[in-house]
């Protein structure tokens, strides 16, 4: 196994150091054997490999639009060395034969750890448990569930899946949906939804189930984590419960710490996402939110889609933005530009604390005898955002030709480099 | 001005520049000439994904009169139902060489992406699509507005309209708010509430549940179709009960201002929002709207195709 002498890195509070990794792991000087390769990192920053709870990589079914291997490489690009796979793929990964695919698949490739996530309910149709136990048993080993794309909206199904994942520290992140309240909904409900004669999206079907699923994890004592998100209402609320000891974890995605919703004007739909964007209010409350821990982590919901899923009527594309190779940028953006967390509470935010939530092993350090999960970010020059270049299979990124701070220049998966920026 | 995509596309200026140009073609076609030479080879495509019968005979008549060569493309289902792309009609419409397309669609900003995407380099004109706009409806209504209560000049400033029903969904009502206000009419929406769009309080209209508290301060009472499905998605409990509090009936037709008019964009439930008498009534332009159509689409294609000004067009007068 190579082994890398990385020589006058900067640390996330800018401390200048120099790291040596041999067998996969943080090590001494004197751990490195003679072949040691040497980086010079000066003028970069180290940052623990970042950690994405929420990634949708379409295999098994949807090759067409991204597959665990393009996924990985998306992932590697963007600094990430830890992706959790969500099961809407086809089959559903409701089953131990189905995730466990998914996993090997992933280590197969071994540019970052696939962590599968398996459905709380059979297909994701929301009425009869998956067998939760035996996913958590196999070798993928899962312990996060979600019917994500499809809200658990049943209260009852929401509430035994709740309490039977504590048996193995199991954890169920919810898709906070009301379906009856956004049936055909196409963007966020308010003044321009109403005026562009797009069926509106209300907030209240966000946060009625937000609302209701912090107090089932209450009565349970369970482990409930929010997937994405949006609106100012549902940050109070697991404020709320954070204070009554609720154990309620949560995320939010690059794009919602950014984009609003009067972007819906151009009627294109790269814009199109699910939760939609809101408005400046909710971004504000968001970043608020993360910046004082109501929101635990920025996750991607990355979300490949191919080309003609998006080149056609708002109404008639599908939802969803990719997201991994933008991820870190876009946070600096939105929450270091405005100064609003610094570098090492935003790099916590992506990796250590999601590795906790997730009970990752080896991810979200740096320290000496901790995994070589890392990347090396250029965080004095910036990169222009095209979407024909992304690794990913799918290009619906929704920041095409912005320019963006920090570079990721490489990453190291398990002490091996996995991905390295040309310079051109 | 290159495409008419929705109404907030024309300033004030372009819109009264409209309604002055229907005005001459319409005084025009009262005379000897009944065709314009204006727009002769140049082709107009009615690109119809949905069925609407009077509109896009409006504008088939209306690029007619105009010597335009009409080809009706009645797209049946649109990709959300996997028949032909909005994307591949356009590129079809594109190597026929069409100069202007008039669409109608079901998603809102079909329009707008026709135009807007760079699938196709002609004209785009919207006849409605979605529950977003449908600005030539809102045109031609404010042209028969204008005409009844203006004296067919100017804007509409000191015209009281009220808008009756089904605001949430209507295309012409978006559209007819938008116009109305740029022209300087007060505008009032009344329905109930569930038929009103969240987030109406930026549009800086008036807003009432009760028609009848209304009905006795309007100049222009404007009923809007109600879809009969909407019962189903729980907007109205039932027909009867919409049509007691909202329809336009014999009775509130009386509350009205003397000089009041009545309209409908059509096609009307009599007995549901509007009763047979106040629809047949002297008060009512519904049929009037129809031919007003006509002009105004005529002037729309005209300003848009033939790059032409109204002045142009005036000063070249009877020898068009």
């Amino acid at each position: 196994m190579n082994s890398y002498r990385i020589k006058g890195a900067k640390d996330s509070s800018g401390k200048v150091g120099n790291y040596f990794i041999s067998n996969g792991v943080f090590g001494n000087e004197g751990d490195l054997s003679s072949s040691a390769k040497e980086i010079d990192a000066k003028g970069l920053t180290i940052l623990p490999g970042f950690v994405d709870l929420h990634t949708h990589l379409r295999e098994p079914g949807r090759e067409d639009a991204e597959t665990v291997l393009t996924g990985s490489m998306s992932a590697a690009t963007g600094g990430f060395t830890a992706i959790s796979a969500m099961p809407n793929t086809l089959p559903v990964a409701d089953t131990a034969g189905v995730v466990e695919q998914v996993y090997r698949l992933g280590k197969h490739h071994g540019i970052c750890d696939v962590y599968p996530i398996g459905a709380v309910t059979v297909g994701q149709g929301g009425t009869q448990l998956a067998e939760l136990s035996a996913m958590n048993q196999s070798e993928a080993a899962v312990r996060i569930f979600s019917d994500d794309g499809h809200c658990v909206s049943d209260a009852l199904v929401m509430r035994r899946a709740l309490e039977y994942v504590k048996t193995f520290d199991g954890i169920i992140a919810q898709h906070a949906q009301d379906p009856r309240l956004t049936q055909d909904s196409q963007m966020n409900e308010g003044e321009i939804s109403a005026r562009l004669g797009l069926k509106g999206w209300p907030a209240v079907a966000e946060e009625a189930i937000i609302a209701r699923d912090v107090l089932l994890a209450e009565h349970v004592d369970s482990r409930l984590h929010i997937c994405h998100v949006t609106t100012a209402g549902g940050v109070e609320i697991i404020r709320t419960a954070k204070k009554r000891g609720i154990k309620v974890t949560a995320e939010v995605t690059p794009h919602h710490l950014l984009l609003t919703d009067d972007l819906a004007e151009s009627y294109d739909p790269v814009y199109k996402v699910n939760p939609p964007l809101r408005t400046k209010d909710d971004v504000q409350a968001l970043r608020e939110g993360l910046a004082d821990g109501t929101i635990d982590i920025v996750a991607t919901d990355h979300a490949p889609h191919p080309h003609e899923s998006k080149d056609c009527e708002w109404s008639a594309a599908a939802f969803g933005m990719v997201g991994l190779e933008t991820a870190f940028s876009i946070a600096y953006l939105a929450m270091i530009e405005t100064k609003l967390l610094t570098l090492a509470q935003l790099v916590d935010r992506m990796s250590k604390i999601p590795a906790q939530i997730g009970r990752y092993q080896g991810h979200g350090s740096i320290s000496v005898g901790a995994g070589a999960n890392f990347t090396l970010v250029d965080l004095d020059s910036k990169w222009k955002v095209e979407r024909l270049e992304l690794a990913s299979k799918s290009k619906n990124t929704p920041f095409d030709g912005m320019v963006l701070p920090g570079v990721i220049t490489k990453t190291f998966h398990n002490g091996a480099l996995v991905y390295e920026r040309n310079s051109k | 001005m290159k495409h008419l995509l929705s109404i907030s596309d024309l300033s004030k200026d372009e819109a009264i520049e409209i309604l002055d140009t229907a005005a001459e073609l319409a005084r025009l076609s009262e005379g000897a000439v009944k065709k314009f030479p204006t727009l002769r080879g140049r082709t107009v495509v009615n690109l119809f994904f949905e069925d609407s019968t009077r509109t896009r005979i409006s504008f088939e008549a209306a690029a007619k009169r105009l010597s335009a060569d009409v080809i009706n493309f009645a797209a049946k289902g649109s990709s959300v139902s996997k028949g032909e792309s909005l994307k591949d009609t356009a590129l079809t419409l594109q190597a026929m060489g069409a100069d202007a397309v008039v669409i109608r669609h079901g998603a809102s900003g079909a329009a707008h992406q026709l135009a807007k995407q760079e699938w196709m380099k002609g004209v785009v004109i919207n006849a409605g699509d979605g529950t977003h706009e449908h600005p030539t409806q809102a045109l031609l209504d404010a042209f028969t507005i204008r005409r009844h209560l203006k004296s067919n000049q100017g804007d509409l400033s000191g015209v009281k309209v009220g808008i009756i029903g089904d605001i949430l969904h209507s295309r012409v009502a978006r559209s007819n708010i938008l116009l109305l206000k740029k022209l300087g009419a007060e505008v009032v929406l009344i329905a109930p509430p569930t038929l009103i769009p969240v987030g109406v309080s930026d549009w800086q209209v008036g807003v009432s549940y009760s028609l009848d508290d209304e009905i006795k301060s309007l100049d222009v009472v404007m009923a809007l179709r109600v879809q009969k499905e909407r019962m189903d998605d729980l907007y109205f409990p039932t027909e009867r009960e919409y049509a007691r509090g909202y329809g336009l009936t014999s009775d509130r037709m009386k509350q009205m201002k003397a000089k009041a008019i009545v309209m409908h964009p059509g096609p009307m439930n009599r007995g549901l929002e509007i009763s047979a008498e106040s629809a047949d009534s002297h008060r009512s332009v519904i049929v009037e709207q129809v031919a007003n159509g006509v002009s105004v689409r005529m002037a729309v294609l005209y300003l848009l195709l033939g790059g032409a000004t109204f002045k142009e067009l005036a000063s070249s007068g009877e020898s068009l």
